[in-house]
C-alpha cells in the first residue's frame, strides 16, 4: 500500500533555497555597484568552500552526497556570509567563515534539518571574533570614489595587499554603524554625527539603497510564502520598539529608527538570516517571540556592546534559546480548552 | 436563503478541484453484474454474522448479514440471485484486511425483497420506529467513515441537539458523488433530511455546500423553494479543504468547536452526509435498503471518467469497465480521494457503502516518496493543519521513537487529512508517520492494560491464598484450642471427680 495522499504541491527544498537566494539578487547588484565586485568574489570562495565542506562532511559521515550538495542550502549559507563580510575580506576569512559553518555549524550537529545555530552566523561570528582587523574595513561606496575593479578586488582578497596606486586611506572607511558608535564613545552628539551627509541622508546612501533592495526580496518571499511573516515583524519590531524606546530616554545618545533599521543587517536579519527555518522557533507565535527576541537583541548589542551591529550574536543568542521556546509556545489543538 | 455568518477553520489548502470531466455527464448505472460479493463489514464497528447460506435463493434486498453487537449494521443482498460461496476476501479497507463475503450469483429476474414502503406521513409515525428502520435497512453514513445511521440519530436523551447539518461539502478533489446527488436528487435529500428531523424531534437543518458548486447550489436552492419548509437553511461555504470534515464544517457554521474527546453533539450538532440523507428517503418511500451508491469513477488513468450507481459488492473492476476501461500506462489504483485514500493492489476488490471514488492515477502523476529530504522545520505543516497542530514537531518525536511525548502534542487530535504531507518540501510521508504512532501507542495501552490487569490477577490471587492460608490457620488453631479446653474439662471433670471420691473415701473412714 502506498500512503495518501497522493498528490503533492511541487515545492522542494532545493526550490526553496534557490528562490531565497534568488530574492538577493537584486540587493547583490546594487552591492556591487556601490562597492565592487567584492560581494560576488566572496560568494565565490564562500560557496567553493562551502561545497567542497559539505560533500568531505557528507562522505566521513557516511550520506548521500548528490541530494544534499544540489539542495541549495550551502549556496544560501554562502550567499548570506558573503553578505555579512566587508567586500575586501582576505580570501581565507571568507573560507574560515564557510569551513566552520559547514564542519562544525552544520554537519557536527547532523547536517541539514538539525543544525542548532545558523550556520552562516556562527561561520561570521567565528571571524568576526577572530580577525576583528580584517572585518574592520569597509570598501568606500562609488561616489566619492570610484567602485574598484575586479583586478583591484582579486588583487586585495588572494594577496591581503593594495596594488601600488591605492592605499587602504583611499579605499576603506568604517560603515554608517561603526562610525556612529566610535562618535558616541567619543563624546560626541548624536545631532552632530548625523550632520556628516554621509550618515544621514537617508535617500541616497548605498545602505538605504541596499536595505531596501534586500526588503523588497524580504517581502516577496513572505508573499510567496516561502517564509512566515511572523519572523521578519518580530525582528523589525523588536528593533523599532527598542529604539523608540532609546529615543524616548535619550535622543542624543541614541540613533534614530530608520537609522537602525537601513544601516546595518537589520534588513537581511528580519528577511533572510531568521527565517532560516532549522534553526528558528516552530510555532507561529514560537517565531514571534523569537524574532522579538532578536530585535532586541540586535539593539541591545548596538547600543550598549562593543560591536558596531549585532546581528551574529543575536541571532546565535536566539537559537540557543529555542528549544525553551518551543516548550512552551505549543499553540493550542482544536478542540482543546484555552 | 438568510444571510449567516460563516466563520472558519484554521489551515486548510485550496486545492485544485479536478472535477469537471467526471461531473459533465449525469450519473449513469451500472448494468446488472454477474455476480457480487458483498462484504459483511462494511461499516465502523463489528462485523455482521452471516444469515443465509449456499445455495439459498435472495431477493435485491434481502437480510444477509445481522448486525452483531455494537456499533454493527445489517448487511443484505445487492443484487437477486443465488447464494454461491462465502469466504474470507481482500475488501477495499486502509488496513489491506480480508473479511468475509458473500458471493451472490445473479439470477434473470431480479427479485425484489424489500420491507413494505410507510404507506402513512412519516410525521404521524413514533421516531422510533423510524429509527429502527433505518436500523434495519443497514444505513451508515455514506461521507466515507461508515458509522452507523440509526446510532447518530439516536440524540433525544441528549436534549442538547438543536441542529442537523446536511454535509454537502465534497472538498476533497475529483470526488463528486454527492455533487451530482445534489443536482440530480435535491428534493429527496431533502425529504430525507425531513424525516431525519422528524427522528431527532429537532426543527433546523443547515445544509452545507461550496460556493463554486453552481449547478448543485441551483437545484438545492429550487428544492428548497418547493418545498417552502422554514427549517432549513442553504450556507455557501468556501471552497477549503478539509471542508468536508465534520469538525471543520461545524466550526464554519457554527464558529465553535466541538471538544477534542466529544462528538457534535456536544455542541448541539449532528452530522450527516447528503447521500445519507437519500438513502433515508429511498428507505421510506420504497422500503428500499441500502443496497447500492453512487461512486466518481475518475483519473487520468480512466477513459470516461463519471458517477456510477453500483451495488456493493462488485468488483473495482467491472465499473472500471463501465467508465471506458483504463488507458495505457502503468497506473495507481485508489479507493477514496488523492488526499486520504489508499492503494488497493487488485482491481478484483468489492466495493462497499464507504466507496464514494475509484481514482487511477498514472503512477507519473502521482507522489513518489523516493525523494524524501530531512525536515527543514519550515513550518508549512503548521500553518495547513485544520487541527492547529505541530506536524513536523510529531514527526520528530515519532521519528525518534519518543512516542510518549506525542500525547502532549495532540497526536490523537490529528484527522489525518494529508495537509501537511501535501505542503512539505521534504516531501515527507508525515501523515503515515501519525498513523503508526498512534497504532504503536494504542498497541502499548492495550498491552499495558493487559499487564496491569494480570498482576491485578496475580496480587488478588496471592491475597486470596493468603487469605485461605490465614484461615485455614485460623481453624486449626481453633479447633487446638477446642482439643485443649475439652482436655482441660476433662481433667478438671476428673480432678473433680478424685476430690469427690477423695472426700467420699475420707467421709466413710
Amino acid at each position: 500500500m502506498i500512503a495518501a495522499p497522493h498528490i503533492r504541491r511541487a515545492r522542494s527544498v532545493r526550490a526553496i533555497m534557490y528562490e531565497v537566494s534568488l530574492a538577493l539578487v537584486p540587493a547583490a547588484l546594487a552591492h556591487v555597484w556601490f562597492f565592487g565586485p567584492g560581494l560576488l568574489l566572496n560568494t565565490l570562495i564562500a560557496a567553493c568552500v562551502a561545497l567542497a565542506c559539505e560533500a568531505f562532511m557528507l562522505t566521513l559521515r557516511g550520506q548521500p552526497r548528490q541530494p544534499y550538495l544540489q539542495d541549495g542550502s550551502a549556496l544560501l549559507a554562502a550567499v548570506l556570509i558573503a553578505f555579512a563580510l566587508p567586500p575586501l575580506t582576505p580570501w581565507w576569512v571568507t573560507a574560515t567563515a564557510a569551513a566552520f559553518a559547514m564542519i562544525v555549524a552544520k554537519h557536527l550537529y547532523g547536517g541539514l534539518g538539525f543544525n542548532t545555530f545558523n550556520p552562516a552566523m556562527a561561520g561570521y561570528a567565528v571571524v568576526l571574533v577572530s580577525f576583528p582587523t580584517e572585518l574592520a574595513l569597509w570598501t568606500q561606496p562609488r561616489g566619492e570614489h570610484d567602485a574598484l575593479s575586479w583586478l583591484h578586488t582579486l588583487h586585495v582578497t588572494f594577496t591581503g595587499a593594495l596594488p601600488d596606486d591605492l592605499s587602504w586611506d583611499h579605499i576603506t572607511r568604517a560603515t554608517p554603524l561603526d562610525s556612529v558608535q566610535t562618535g558616541l564613545t567619543q563624546g560626541a552628539m548624536l545631532s552632530e554625527l548625523l550632520l556628516d551627509p554621509r550618515l544621514s541622508a537617508y535617500g541616497g546612501h548605498p545602505w538605504i539603497t541596499i536595505n531596501v533592495l534586500i526588503a523588497i526580496g524580504g517581502v516577496w518571499l513572505v508573499f510567496r510564502r516561502l517564509i512566515s511573516w511572523h519572523i521578519p515583524i518580530g525582528v523589525i519590531g523588536g528593533v523599532v520598539l527598542s529604539a523608540l524606546a532609546g529615543r524616548m530616554i535619550d535622543s542624543d545618545a541614541y540613533s534614530p529608527v530608520f537609522f537602525h533599521l537601513l544601516s546595518g543587517s537589520v534588513m537581511l536579519a528580519a528577511f533572510f538570516i531568521a527565517t532560516d527555518p532549522v534553526s528558528a522557533a516552530t510555532s507561529r507565535r514560537g517565531k514571534l517571540l523569537y524574532a522579538l527576541g532578536i530585535g532586541v537583541l540586535i539593539y541591545s548589542i548596538r547600543a550598549w556592546g562593543s560591536y558596531p551591529d549585532g546581528v551574529a550574536f543575536a541571532v546565535l543568542f536566539m537559537n540557543m534559546l529555542v528549544p525553551l521556546i518551543d516548550h512552551f509556545t505549543i499553540p493550542r489543538a482544536y478542540g482543546h480548552a484555552r | 436563503m438568510t444571510a449567516l455568518t460563516l466563520h472558519d477553520f484554521p489551515g486548510g489548502l485550496s486545492l485544485p478541484p479536478n472535477k469537471a470531466q467526471q461531473t459533465a455527464q449525469p450519473i449513469s448505472t451500472l448494468a446488472l453484474p454477474d455476480r457480487v460479493w458483498v462484504p459483511l463489514l462494511q461499516h465502523r464497528g463489528k462485523l455482521s454474522r452471516p444469515c443465509v447460506k449456499r445455495g439459498d435463493k435472495v431477493g435485491l434486498g434481502s437480510v444477509i448479514g445481522l448486525a452483531d453487537g455494537a456499533f454493527s449494521a445489517n448487511v443484505h443482498a445487492t443484487i437477486a440471485g443465488t447464494v454461491g460461496r462465502i469466504e474470507s476476501r481482500v475488501i477495499a479497507h486502509r488496513s489491506g484486511l480480508s473479511a468475509p463475503c458473500v458471493e451472490i450469483l445473479a439470477d434473470r429476474e431480479q427479485a425484489q425483497d424489500f420491507a413494505a414502503p410507510l404507506d402513512t406521513d412519516f410525521r404521524l409515525v413514533d421516531p422510533n420506529i423510524l429509527r429502527q428502520r433505518v436500523a434495519d435497512a443497514g444505513i451508515v453514513g455514506l461521507g466515507g467513515a461508515s458509522f452507523p445511521t440509526a446510532l447518530k440519530l439516536t440524540a433525544e436523551a441528549d436534549q442538547s441537539l438543536h441542529t442537523l447539518v446536511l454535509n454537502g461539502a465534497e472538498c476533497a478533489p475529483y470526488i463528486s458523488c454527492d455533487e451530482m446527488l445534489m443536482r440530480e436528487r435535491a428534493g429527496d435529500i431533502m425529504r430525507g433530511a425531513q424525516s431525519m428531523l422528524h427522528i431527532l424531534q429537532i426543527n433546523r437543518c443547515m445544509i452545507a455546500l461550496e460556493e463554486d458548486k453552481v449547478l448543485a447550489i441551483d437545484a438545492m436552492q429550487q428544492a428548497l423553494e418547493d418545498l417552502s419548509d422554514s427549517r432549513f437553511t442553504l450556507c455557501l461555504v468556501h471552497a477549503k479543504y478539509p471542508e468536508g470534515g465534520e469538525r471543520q464544517l461545524i466550526q464554519v457554521l457554527s464558529g465553535k468547536e466541538i471538544p477534542s474527546d466529544g462528538l457534535p453533539v456536544d455542541i448541539g450538532y449532528l452530522c450527516h452526509n447528503v447521500g445519507t440523507a437519500a438513502a433515508v428517503f429511498d428507505l421510506f418511500a420504497t422500503g428500499r435498503p441500502l443496497t447500492s451508491r453512487i461512486v466518481t469513477v475518475c483519473g487520468d488513468g480512466v477513459a470516461q471518467p463519471q458517477n456510477v450507481i453500483a451495488p456493493f459488492g462488485t468488483s473495482i473492476q467491472s465499473l472500471l469497465d463501465h467508465a471506458g476501461g483504463l488507458l495505457p500506462g502503468s497506473h495507481r489504483l485508489i479507493v477514496g480521494g488523492p488526499m486520504m485514500g489508499f492503494t488497493v493492489d487488485s482491481t478484483d476488490v468489492p466495493i462497499d457503502k464507504g466507496c464514494n471514488c475509484i481514482l487511477v492515477m498514472p503512477e507519473e502523476n502521482a507522489r513518489q516518496l523516493n525523494d524524501t529530504m530531512p525536515c527543514i522545520r519550515c513550518g508549512e505543516c503548521e500553518t495547513v493543519c485544520p487541527a492547529s497542530l505541530l506536524p513536523q514537531q510529531l514527526y520528530y518525536h515519532a521519528r525518534s521513537s519518543h512516542l510518549e511525548r506525542l500525547p502532549d502534542f495532540h497526536l490523537f487530535d490529528c484527522i489525518e487529512c494529508g495537509c501537511c504531507d501535501y505542503v512539505c518540501p521534504s516531501n515527507l510521508p508525515l501523515t503515515q508517520y501519525f498513523r503508526y504512532a498512534k497504532d504503536e501507542l494504542w498497541f502499548r495501552s492495550q498491552q499495558q492494560a493487559r499487564s496491569n490487569q494480570a498482576r491485578e490477577r496475580y496480587e488478588q490471587r496471592e491475597q486470596r491464598l493468603l487469605r485461605q492460608q490465614q484461615e485455614r490457620d485460623a481453624a486449626r488453631a481453633e479447633r487446638q484450642q477446642a482439643t485443649r479446653d475439652a482436655k482441660q474439662k476433662q481433667s478438671d471433670i476428673l480432678a473433680a471427680v478424685a476430690r469427690a471420691k477423695a472426700r467420699k473415701k475420707g467421709d466413710s473412714s
